[in-house]
């Protein structure tokens, strides 16, 4: 039985794990309702710029912007939203297991657009190339942070080097609940409405640039809205990972105390039975 | 009869006014745009500027430095790149950030995207004229 004083050593040591787990929890709690109310503060805009594709859409049923152009698939691209740092129990492994099954179902060779670090290192374990990455995005990100990303891949897809555009983030449910999510990008479908009135718009400086320009903030606003649900996620795992982190470490230092206590108690025992064998021999 | 319309203006971080208007100004790319209710449907880009929401007596004054509007007869929406109402324009800031536009347009090094560079200075630009003229 190890001595008392390692003991003693080993519950100091579990309990300043302890005070450092609870002080995590506690900063995600609060940077995760942060990242809550971004989420809620982005969704007009989200909201905004699919109604005005939509309408789009139905005034011109026969017009298709490249990105909505099928084509075959030979290669796709990937977009895989992660977190920069771990300890945040399976939120990115998850993330990335429905990234392998987008990659696997779509049977085509693959490149990957990482945000965050974890992807990175992702890709580079499967060893698919990387066309561009992003890391260290704050906890306040703006679109610029991720532009230069989206831009890389709506290029790629423009050129003809990847046929499809993806992305992959975990979707925020509650805080016990992230699913983690997969959609399409380019080539983009939108749902046809029928019997919807229809009208003519009037277009400056001209349709194409107007339309080119929309569908491009369409790509970016998802990614990015993507982005800050992938950040509520984060904490909000956080903050349960380490809530589960600190109640283990009660724990076991409550099964050590027991284990102190029964080592003193056996070092006393042991100590008044030499005494008494000394007085008897004596 | 309605006299007035809907206007939303946001940005993809946040919503930055919603409400109703009876007349409304913005800078489109082919020119200044006056809206009024019951619009023809129209979709324009817009140019780094000032939006003016009129309602009643009341002026509501957001600035934008580009993005899209568009128009329905009793609906506008404005998708803004990025908006700043007036209350929170900060001038020292946009001195800063017109000074850094300038300083990288001119020391042009080969990873510097110019045409970037130039747009960003254009928005700086337009931003101090406004809060210039807002301040006199």
């Amino acid at each position: 039985m190890a001595s008392a004083k390692e003991i003693r050593g080993q519950i100091k040591a579990i309990q300043n794990t302890g005070k450092i787990t609870k002080a995590m929890e506690m900063v995600a709690a609060s940077k995760m309702r942060k990242a809550q109310d971004r989420v809620l503060d982005g969704r007009p805009y989200a909201e905004g710029i699919q109604q005005v594709i939509r309408h789009l859409m139905r005034a011109h049923p026969e017009y298709q912007h490249p990105f909505m152009i099928k084509r075959d698939v030979k290669r796709i691209g990937v977009v895989i939203v992660s977190t920069d740092k771990g300890l945040c129990g399976g939120l990115n492994t998850n993330a990335m297991k429905k990234a392998l099954i987008v990659m696997k179902d779509s049977g085509a060779e693959v490149e990957t657009y990482n945000i965050g670090r974890r992807g990175t290192l992702f890709s580079k374990r499967i060893g698919s190339k990387i066309s561009a990455a992003v890391e260290d995005v704050n906890d306040s990100p703006s679109v610029e942070d991720i532009l230069g990303v989206i831009k890389v891949g709506m290029d790629r897809f423009e050129n003809g080097e990847i046929d499809e555009l993806h992305l992959v983030y975990s979707h925020f449910v509650n805080t016990m609940t992230q699913t983690p999510t997969a959609v399409q990008l380019i080539p983009a479908t939108f749902e046809k409405e029928e019997n919807a009135g229809r009208w003519d718009y009037i277009y400056e400086p001209d349709s194409k640039i107007v339309l080119d320009g929309l569908m491009r903030r369409f790509v970016e606003a998802r990614v990015y809205h993507g982005l800050l649900e992938n950040k509520a996620c984060e904490h909000s795992a956080r903050m349960v990972a380490m809530k589960a982190a600190t109640d283990n470490a009660k724990e076991i230092a409550r099964d050590l105390k027991i284990t102190y206590n029964k080592a003193r108690q056996a070092a006393i025992t042991q100590e008044i039975a030499e005494i008494c064998s000394g007085a008897a021999a004596s | 009869m309605a006299s007035t319309f809907q206007v939303l203006v946001a940005t993809a971080e946040r919503e930055v006014y919603r409400g109703d208007a009876d007349f409304l100004a913005a800078p489109g790319s082919a020119g200044e745009l006056g809206i009024m209710p019951k619009h023809t449907p129209l979709l324009s880009s817009l140019n780094p500027g000032e939006l003016r929401i009129h309602l009643g007596e009341n002026i509501d004054e957001v600035f934008v430095s580009g993005g899209f509007i568009e128009v329905q007869p009793n609906v506008v929406t404005v998708l803004a790149d990025s908006a700043e109402r007036a209350s929170d324009v900060d001038e020292a800031l946009a001195v800063e950030a017109e000074r850094k536009a300038q300083e990288v347009a001119v020391s042009q090094s080969g990873d510097i995207d110019y045409a970037r560079a130039e747009s960003e200075l254009a928005i700086a630009a337009a931003r101090l004229a406004w809060l210039r003229r807002k301040k006199k």
